[in-house]
């Protein structure tokens, strides 16, 4: 380790970590918005769930770095886009949530769902005041684990171009420099377990019934 | 979609040359499988024997799950990176990265089907004249087995996906296309070893998939209570 390497380039440090956020971060927020939506489809109508559930299953078994590949022949983009690697990792964020999504949705016990009618709740407000809420907690595992992936796998991305840290490691590697290569993992772990707190957190806010349970 | 790129993709596929020879098609799934075969099997000759002892003694657990989870969050090519650049571009290095990551599903696959056996069946088994070598080895292992395959599904997939990257530091197998196909700005190239790998991936999947499948008919009663388990439990480790 060469340690006064850090501040002197805390620039190109500083850059690839902010990339890193922004290319992990975006495509979670992406995917929350659209699983939601797409979980109460495959919960609600069973042929829906026969098509989204494999569907999922298929997609979250390619590689990462295949798809970054693959994305610019579907999408019509330039393969040092950076949309390639936020559309890839959505997709699999969206492929992760939706399935927790249906069967959060699933489990919520129906005497709830019947009282929620009984006291003059129509569906769609049912769906966000109480189904909803009740989901919290496993989209929140969901959301852990695809934050989590997400942070590892954006650094694959250096491989074309786009990678925020892992910039460090292919540059580390280029000038055989174990440093840069070390300060882009540590800080990788950093912000995953940044994340995972947060989102803990996030999650006792927003269901605060399971703080007595975890 | 651009249909020149579909076409050009065709024709590559379509040119017997990428075919044969060292840098064919078959001679890449070979490396590929051989890297990611090598490395499974040692992972399960480490894993499975620690996990099995340690779901059996329920000593040491909270290990496991802190290093399935601590491990979600490594980077795969700093790993693979950092690794080249200690001990040099060999067989150890790539080993060791693809080990790190087979190691951890394996280890909780095969831990929480130990644990999860019903202390009941085990007290049985105990009870009828069994040593606590055959309680593992006869009952709890063979109960276990849906989890540890889920397990070294999750592994496979895992290695499988992250030998693509091994190409990157000069080694052989699919991801030569892609590294390959990069440095000589031949996007064709790129697109079709990414399509080999995708493919490799879901076929491997698909294999294990139906493994588990046929094994789980014999052990239903056990299925139905661990199935769903093992699939949110591992859901989560991907490459």
């Amino acid at each position: 380790m060469i340690w006064d390497w850090i501040p002197r380039n805390q620039p190109l440090i500083l850059g690839a970590l902010g990339e890193h956020v922004v290319l992990s971060a975006l495509p979670v927020l992406i995917g929350l918005v659209l699983a939601i939506p797409l979980g109460w489809l495959a919960n609600r109508f069973p042929a829906a769930r026969a098509l989204l559930i494999p569907a999922a299953g298929v997609i979250y078994t390619v590689p990462s770095l295949a798809l970054f590949v693959l994305l610019p022949v579907i999408l019509g983009t330039k393969i040092l886009d950076p949309a390639n690697v936020v559309v890839a990792l959505a997709v699999y964020t969206l492929a992760l949530l939706v399935r927790a999504v249906a069967d959060a949705l699933a489990a919520v016990p129906r005497s709830v769902i019947l009282s929620a009618t009984a006291m003059g709740f129509r569906p769609p407000r049912r769906f966000l005041a109480v189904e909803l809420p009740l989901a919290v907690p496993v989209l929140v595992a969901g959301l852990r684990v695809a934050t989590v992936s997400n942070i590892s796998l954006v650094s694959v991305g250096a491989l074309i171009g786009v990678g925020g840290l892992g910039r460090l490691f292919t540059d580390g590697f280029e000038r055989n420099f174990p440093t840069e290569v070390v300060v882009g993992i540590v800080l990788s772990i950093l912000l995953a377990a940044l994340a995972d707190a947060s989102l803990i957190g996030l999650g006792r806010v927003a269901a605060p019934w399971t703080r007595v349970a975890s | 979609m651009d249909s020149g790129g579909v076409m050009n993709l065709f024709s590559w596929f379509a040119d017997p040359a990428h075919w044969t020879g060292p840098g064919g098609i078959p001679t890449r799934v070979a490396e590929h499988l051989s890297y990611s075969g090598l490395a499974l099997l040692i992972g399960v000759v480490i894993a499975i024997p620690v996990g099995a002892l340690i779901g059996h003694t329920g000593r040491g657990g909270f290990l496991v799950v802190g290093l399935a989870n601590a491990l979600r969050a490594l980077p795969d090519l700093g790993l693979l990176i950092l690794l080249v650049l200690l001990i040099g571009i060999n067989l150890v290095s790539v080993q060791l990265a693809l080990l790190v990551l087979a190691i951890p599903p394996l280890l909780a696959g095969t831990y929480s089907g130990v644990r999860n056996v019903d202390p009941a069946v085990v007290d049985a088994a105990r009870g009828v004249g069994m040593r606590e070598h055959q309680v593992l080895l006869a009952v709890e292992l063979p109960i276990a087995l849906p989890l540890v395959l889920g397990g070294l599904r999750t592994a496979a997939l895992q290695v499988v996906a992250t030998t693509a990257i091994a190409a990157y530091v000069s080694y052989g197998g699919l991801g030569r296309y892609l590294i390959d196909g990069q440095r000589e700005h031949d996007y064709t190239q790129m697109a079709a070893g990414a399509v080999l790998i995708a493919v490799l991936a879901l076929v491997v999947e698909g294999l294990l998939a139906s493994v588990q499948r046929l094994l789980g008919l014999r052990t239903a009663g056990n299925r139905a209570k661990l199935g769903g388990r093992s699939r949110s439990e591992f859901v989560g480790v991907r490459s």
